[in-house]
């Protein structure tokens, strides 16, 4: 018997977890609203897809190359292949295919790989990169098409999608905004509510998706499948999708209750632009948001809150990135104020009196 | 209320997680006896505390119980022979921690009889609180959990505090190991005896068996065999880790909370090891000191995975040989995977604190070993903490050797070293190892 272990200590054994695993099961609870997307925006937004995936794979593996750091375990991690899936999701689904290249290397280049890769980047790589288009791109960014499902006829076929993704979509294929671009701009005209609503949302549609919108935003129903999905896989925690929508509701209801006319219900906040796909699978990023569950609820109010004064009263339809990336730019405080109560101590540090347990739970 | 029953909700603490148990290998195998390894060394330092001072010499002769240290001092505790045989050398020996250290060398006489030759027997029930305090160091007893404190200080509460409660712990959290649930079935009667004993010696009301829910075979056995003339009841708390450690078990069976700093006394408890009170109430009444103890031996790279009683400072080369070890295996651990240590040879010798050998094989390690990824401060760890640190920042500071933020401001010195992060933590960083490895600058620091 030949002996010579080498001398450790415990943990021995290990759950399993991975990044990779993660990445993975996010990518698996997105298929659903990604491929319902593919099919109701068809080849143009199937090519964009592909074309913004390609760009950030590419873009990683560049970054990783000159930063001298391993390939094959940084790429298999999937985590920048989840960031295109999710910058994708976001883009105009007829968007130009520079649109996703430009995009890609923004979400991966500066917002990324510039702070030092995984796990230290401040801001979600997606939404900057979002932002970033929509401030430089406003009008490729803002033509959205209403659905053509393959197999329809008014869908484009394969030539006709590269002549799209190439830029070269005839104008009057953009039928105009989403919903709540329609809304918001109708508004700001002195309409009423129920007029503009009567002819362009009915809740049942709009969680099935079936309107026009970002390539992977419009079904609410499916993402919310997803979402669940991943919290009850324990990927994501539930705080921050309960605080956020729970806080957009709440706000919602109670305007719309103060003035029906000016302020649509919680229905329409919850189901339409970006709410599901933000509250699910953006703001729950491990990386740019708090560590702790009453943290995570702090931040999850915060994007909430700041989607429905977006939305409401500043000057952009659709306010989900600029929440998310502002609630960012707050995860450090938070993470720094929002500590765990220490065994045996009590919220402030101090060592236990009398020793009875002070959070009466039982 | 129905459908509460079907779900019960048992008793528990916060955080924590739930490893795979393994526990099937070896619940069911009966504690059993192993022939004397031909040679026992007996490190001088098995406890926590000041080393036992050898009062044997070299070419001497023992029998198998017969005191061949004596205690240093109060937190200090005297060693026994094991075996009968002859001293061969008291010289430094390889322990599990790494550090050689001082120990006494036993050869044993071939067919050496299990009996024990050395003891006075006396009656208990006129021995004062002191004497009966003084019968426990001089039987040698510590925590058998693994923490191996002398048992006797802790029946001494200081100025100021009463002990209430007794708590007695077969909870038994970490994976692979049945000892304490093979002591609960079998030694039951010496496990009363000798909750009987501290409950007289602590002078307190009322004992608790926590056992987790993994063994309600074993609550439901102590529950028949408690008579019911002792305040002593056994409870089911919930199986998770590290359910067994001190500190979690009162919180979850008092709803109290040690207060940083303090003692168990402090919010009027004493915990104390099933095994630890089946050997007090076995040895006590006989006049013996502790010279064997139960131990698992267990995990894929063991032919034969058994619950054996082992006498102390038997070789874990030998322990293995008895009970065959594969070609394939990868780390001997003593302890459980989660707490326990790798040796670092196999001429370790079983010490009281040793409750478990489990040998992993090397595929059982490559999860553990797999490439560390960068933080992503994804707060598995801060979920997974019993005690509510935050392992992430604590991590990142350890990275960037910030030790004594670490303990100013994170409070680093309150982690026990469960393990709990580093098993969680998908970037796969070995969390635990930089904490003991930061504790241990900070103690030179000071």
């Amino acid at each position: 018997m030949h002996i010579a272990p080498p001398a450790s200590a415990g943990p021995f054994v290990h759950g399993g977890a991975s990044i990779a695993r993660d990445m993975r099961l996010v990518m698996l609870a997105l298929l659903p609203a990604t491929l319902f997307g593919l099919w109701q925006f068809g080849w143009p937004a199937l090519l964009l897809f592909a074309i913004t995936l390609a760009t950030v794979v590419v873009t990683e593996a560049l970054c990783l190359w000159l930063a001298g750091r391993p390939l094959r375990p940084f790429l298999g991690d999937g985590s920048a292949l989840l960031t295109g899936w999710l910058l994708a999701l976001s883009l105009p689904p007829w968007a130009p295919w520079w649109i996703g290249v430009i995009g890609g290397v923004i979400a991966i280049l500066i917002a990324k790989q510039v702070f030092g890769g995984i796990g230290q980047n401040p801001f979600n790589p997606a939404m900057v990169a979002r932002v970033a288009l929509l401030i430089a791109f406003p009008v490729e960014m803002t033509s959205f098409v209403a659905p053509v499902p393959l197999g329809s006829d008014a869908a484009p076929g394969l030539g006709e999608a590269l002549a799209i993704v190439q830029g070269g979509a005839p104008l009057d294929a953009y039928s105009g905004a989403t919903t709540l671009g329609v809304v918001r701009t109708a508004l700001d005209q002195g309409e009423t509510l129920s007029g503009i609503l009567g002819t362009s949302f009915a809740p049942f549609s709009a969680a099935l998706g079936l309107h026009g919108g970002s390539l992977g935003e419009t079904s609410a129903l499916l993402l919310l499948l997803g979402g669940l999905g991943l919290i009850f896989t324990r990927v994501i925690g539930w705080q921050i999708p309960a605080a956020m929508l729970g806080t957009l509701a709440l706000l919602a209801t109670v305007m719309h209750i103060h003035d029906p006319t000016h302020y649509p219900d919680a229905t329409y906040h919850l189901l339409g632009g970006a709410t599901m796909l933000g509250a699910f699978f953006i703001a729950t990023d491990p990386t740019t948001s708090p560590v702790t569950a009453r943290g995570r609820l702090i931040f999850g109010a915060g994007c909430g809150l700041l989607i429905y004064v977006i939305r409401t009263w500043a000057g952009y339809p659709e306010g989900v990135a600029f929440a998310v990336l502002l609630m960012n730019a707050c995860t450090p405080v938070i993470d720094h104020y929002v500590r765990p109560r220490i065994h045996g101590r009590d919220r402030r540090g101090r060592a236990l009196v009398g020793a009875e347990h002070p959070e009466t739970r039982r | 209320m129905a459908l509460f029953s079907i779900f019960p909700r048992r008793k528990t603490f916060d955080h924590g997680i739930y490893p795979v148990e393994h526990k099937e290998l070896t619940a069911d195998k009966p504690i059993r006896r192993l022939p004397f390894a031909p040679e026992l060394v007996i490190p001088l330092e098995q406890h926590k505390g000041k080393p036992a001072i050898p009062t044997v010499r070299v070419g001497q002769e023992v029998v198998r119980g017969e005191p061949i240290a004596e205690a240093d001092g109060h937190v200090s505790v005297p060693m026994h022979a094991p075996a009968t045989g002859v001293i061969s050398d008291i010289a430094l020996a390889p322990t599990a921690a790494g550090p050689k250290a001082l120990a006494i060398y036993l050869k044993v006489y071939q067919a050496a009889s299990q009996r024990v030759l050395f003891g006075l027997e006396r009656d208990l029930a006129t021995l004062s609180r002191e004497a009966l305090v003084a019968a426990v160091q001089q039987a040698g007893l510590v925590g058998l959990g693994g923490a191996a404190f002398p048992s006797h200080v802790k029946l001494m509460p200081p100025a100021g505090r009463t002990i209430e409660t007794v708590l007695v712990n077969g909870c038994e959290c970490e994976p692979y190991l049945t000892c304490d649930h093979r002591i609960m079935l079998e030694q039951t009667e010496s496990l009363v005896r000798g909750i009987e004993l501290v409950l007289r010696a602590t002078g307190a009301e009322r004992a608790i068996i926590g056992v987790e829910d993994n063994k309600l075979d074993a609550v439901e056995h102590l529950r028949r065999q408690l008579p019911a003339h002792l305040p002593i009841t056994a409870e089911a708390v919930r199986t998770k880790y590290p359910q067994g450690a001190e500190r979690m078990l009162i919180t979850s069976l008092t709803g109290r909370e040690v207060p940083i700093g303090g003692l168990p006394a402090d919010v009027g408890v004493a915990v104390y090891n099933v095994g630890t009170l089946a050997q007090m109430g076995e040895l006590l009444p006989k006049g013996q000191g502790l010279i064997e103890r139960v131990v698992t031996v267990s995990g894929p790279g063991v032919e034969r995975p058994g619950n054996f009683m082992v006498p102390v400072g038997t070789p874990v080369r030998f322990l293995l040989e008895q009970v065959g070890l594969k070609d394939s295996y990868g780390e001997v651990i003593l302890g459980g995977p989660m707490m326990g240590m790798a040796v670092a040879s196999l001429d370790v010798a079983v010490t009281k604190a040793v409750s478990g050998v489990v040998v992993l094989e090397r595929e059982d390690l490559d999860l553990a070993e797999r490439k560390v990824y960068p933080c992503i401060k994804c707060g598995a760890c801060v979920e997974a903490c019993p005690i509510s640190l935050n392992p992430s920042v604590l991590g990142e500071l350890a990275q960037v050797r910030e030790y004594a933020a670490m303990a100013e401001h994170y409070h680093l010195d309150q982690c026990f070293e469960c393990g709990c992060c580093a098993y969680v933590c998908p970037s796969n960083i070995p969390l635990t190892q930089y904490f003991r490895i930061a504790k241990a600058i900070n103690r030179e620091d000071k």
